[in-house]
């Protein structure tokens, strides 16, 4: 398994050249960082490639690195990760982009893949990240008329508007939540230890 | 010569067959479906944001109510990505349990799905019958966890505890006489196993009886045969998993391509259909419930004859037993932090699948070495099945639209998460 995802990335360094940026195999999995240039291109002969033949796209998601380790973050903020699974050769790999952090947008892989339709929508509802030649980007899991992204990290947990019905209005009505953020358990980062956390059944 | 106009209709999201809270905006030519774009998020509740604010412990309940009729496999799925992350090994035994609940799961769901899709054809009675042997096996899920549904049964390391010695029996009640009451208890007298291996003997005699009703049914049949045809090229482009994939001829299951669990050591079969139409999809589905029952079967015996450790000894990831926690200092202080500060995770990224009943459940996890995710994706096989929706339906009646939703074995709570 590690022997295959090895001379994968090997393969992959040599076909993307100044395209890949990083790739490294973590816990038995590829992991290839592209740039946002040659993203759309290194998709295609991704899908393409005999060697490669990733023919599915798993999952899209959105992440923001802005919390990352309590500010140890130094790269972009928002990234966009792409799984997919090749049927032919039973192999996972991860693609990940960065995105600008002003006004993060990256390049649609629709024509590529029909399956990144929702999954880019999905991405732009909850991240605000825009894709470049996506035929139609809508809000797909929010309200009606949301404002705000609400997967960023200073997105606050219980929101931003509450909704209840109003006997004088007639009519069901939005305004700011009186809901408090809790915060049970502390987020906690330990220091490093020797093995502390290392499996003693290992 | 009369004006005919397009309409757009509303279907949902308070409809029966909607299959919970889907909004579907159908434009119609006469009866035929030109688009049909479906309004999702109505069941949103940002699992993945909470995941965030929740330590790896107190998540894990929050993946029962995903998918909420294939319970255990969720949480198997989320146990597999913390496990990966810290590098811990499951004992065999934890596995084998796994395995057996996967499968059990798998045959609740496709039970709920077939009387679901049933009811939505037309054919009233199977939903009865599918209900009827659903009670069993939500009984051992009771009997495993103490809930039904939300079991939260499966822990990062193995699963909660060991299976029951005695299976629960009915008690006697004023609205059953004894010897109803004997009935109902006849075969609950010895061990969850037995009672399982029970099921086992009695399951292949249910599904002949569905297939009678259904199968060779000619209503049933001008329903489903040829109704939203997705051939295997299309079917990978779209992203199908599951069923959904193997009824258009591609013959892909995680539990034989990435074995997890015990499955490696299992002889199960993967039924593959041909035509991609909502009649092989029925036809695999039930021919799975079929081999899901030979591997309840096989884990029942190998569980039978391999006791041992059910959770990982591990007391970082996993409580100390509740003897040793009275006597020894440590284990108590492995159980205080457990529980208020949790367990912290090394640092990295891991994306973990199971072939859940409707296709590849996935979890996507990042940790930056806090006692909480930094991240967390979930994968929803449902998704991508919905997405296809508008290809799907394009030129049906509206009458197939049910068929089609419906044939997609489609659940809100992972959809919208």
């Amino acid at each position: 398994m590690t022997d295959a995802l090895e001379n994968l990335r090997q393969i992959l360094s040599a076909k993307l050249g100044d395209t890949l940026r990083d790739a490294r195999i973590d816990r038995e999995e590829l992991t290839v960082e592209i740039t946002l240039e040659g993203f759309h291109a290194a998709c295609l002969c991704l899908r393409d490639d005999p060697a490669c033949r990733f023919d599915m796209l798993i999952d899209v998601c959105g992440v923001d690195y802005s919390e990352y380790g309590d500010g140890a973050w130094e790269g972009p903020r928002f990234a966009v990760v792409y799984h997919l699974l090749s049927l032919p050769h039973r192999q996972r790999i991860r693609l990940r982009i960065f995105a600008d952090t002003e006004l993060p947008i990256v390049p649609s892989v629709v024509d590529v893949w029909a399956a990144a339709n929702w999954f880019e929508r999905e991405t732009f509802d909850l991240y605000g990240i825009l894709f470049d030649g996506h035929p139609d980007l809508r809000r797909i899991l929010t309200d009606y008329g949301f404002v705000g992204y609400p997967f960023r990290k200073d997105f606050p947990l219980v929101g931003t508007v509450e909704m209840r019905y109003d006997p004088d209005q007639g009519r069901v009505i939005y305004e700011p939540t009186r809901t408090e953020e809790r915060v049970v358990v502390p987020r906690i980062i330990r220091a490093e230890e020797e093995g502390r956390y290392n499996a003693r059944n290992q | 010569m009369p004006e005919i106009n397009n309409f757009t209709m509303n279907f949902g999201p308070q409809h029966p067959s909607a299959h919970g809270v889907l909004r579907l905006v159908l434009e119609l030519d006469g009866e035929v479906i030109e688009r049909a774009d479906p309004h999702i998020g109505l069941l949103h509740r940002a699992t993945e944001k909470l995941a965030e604010n929740k330590t790896y412990l107190q998540n894990l309940p929050y993946m029962d109510r995903l998918d909420y009729v294939s319970m255990m496999c969720n949480e198997h799925a989320y146990c597999l990505a913390v496990e990966k992350l810290l590098g811990l090994e499951v004992p065999r035994r934890a596995q084998y349990i796994r395995t057996l609940f996967d499968e059990i799961t798998r045959i609740l769901n496709h039970l709920l799905w077939l009387g679901a899709y049933a009811l939505d054809v037309g054919a009233m009675s199977v939903f009865l019958y599918c209900f009827r042997e659903r009670e069993d096996l939500m009984d051992v899920y009771e009997a495993v966890s103490g809930a039904r549904m939300h079991a939260a049964y499966y822990r990062p390391g193995g699963v909660y505890r060991d299976l029951p010695a005695q299976m629960p029996q009915y008690a006697a009640s004023p609205y059953r006489d004894a010897r109803r009451l004997d009935e109902l208890n006849a075969n609950r007298q010895g061990t969850v196993l037995d009672f399982i291996e029970d099921f086992t003997r009695r399951f292949p005699g249910y599904v002949d009886e569905y297939e009678t009703l259904l199968t060779d049914n000619r209503i049933w049949k001008q329903r489903t045969v040829g109704i939203g045809v997705v051939d295997s090229e299309r079917a990978v482009q779209l992203g199908f998993t599951g069923p959904m994939l193997r009824a258009s001829g591609v013959a892909w299951d995680l539990r034989r391509t990435q074995p997890y669990a015990a499955y490696a050591d299992l002889d199960f079969e993967i039924p593959v259909g041909s035509t991609g139409d909502c009649y092989d999809r029925y036809l695999v589905r039930v021919a799975e419930m079929r081999q899901s029952n030979r591997i309840i079967a096989q884990c029942v015996n190998w569980l039978r004859q391999n006791p041992g450790p059910v959770i990982t000894d591990n007391f970082k990831v996993a409580a100390p037993p509740r003897e040793e926690m009275k006597g020894s200092m440590e284990a108590l202080i492995h159980h205080f932090k457990l529980f208020s500060e949790g367990m912290s995770v090394p640092a990295g990224e891991v994306y973990t699948a199971v072939e859940a009943p409707k296709g590849e459940f996935g979890i996507y996890m990042i940790s930056d070495g806090a006692n909480k995710p930094y991240r967390m994706k979930i994968r929803a096989p449902g998704f991508s099945h919905l997405a296809a929706m508008d290809e799907m339906a394009k030129g049906h009646m509206i009458a197939d639209v049910v068929a089609i939703l419906s044939t997609m074995d489609i659940v809100f709570g992972e959809i919208d998460r």
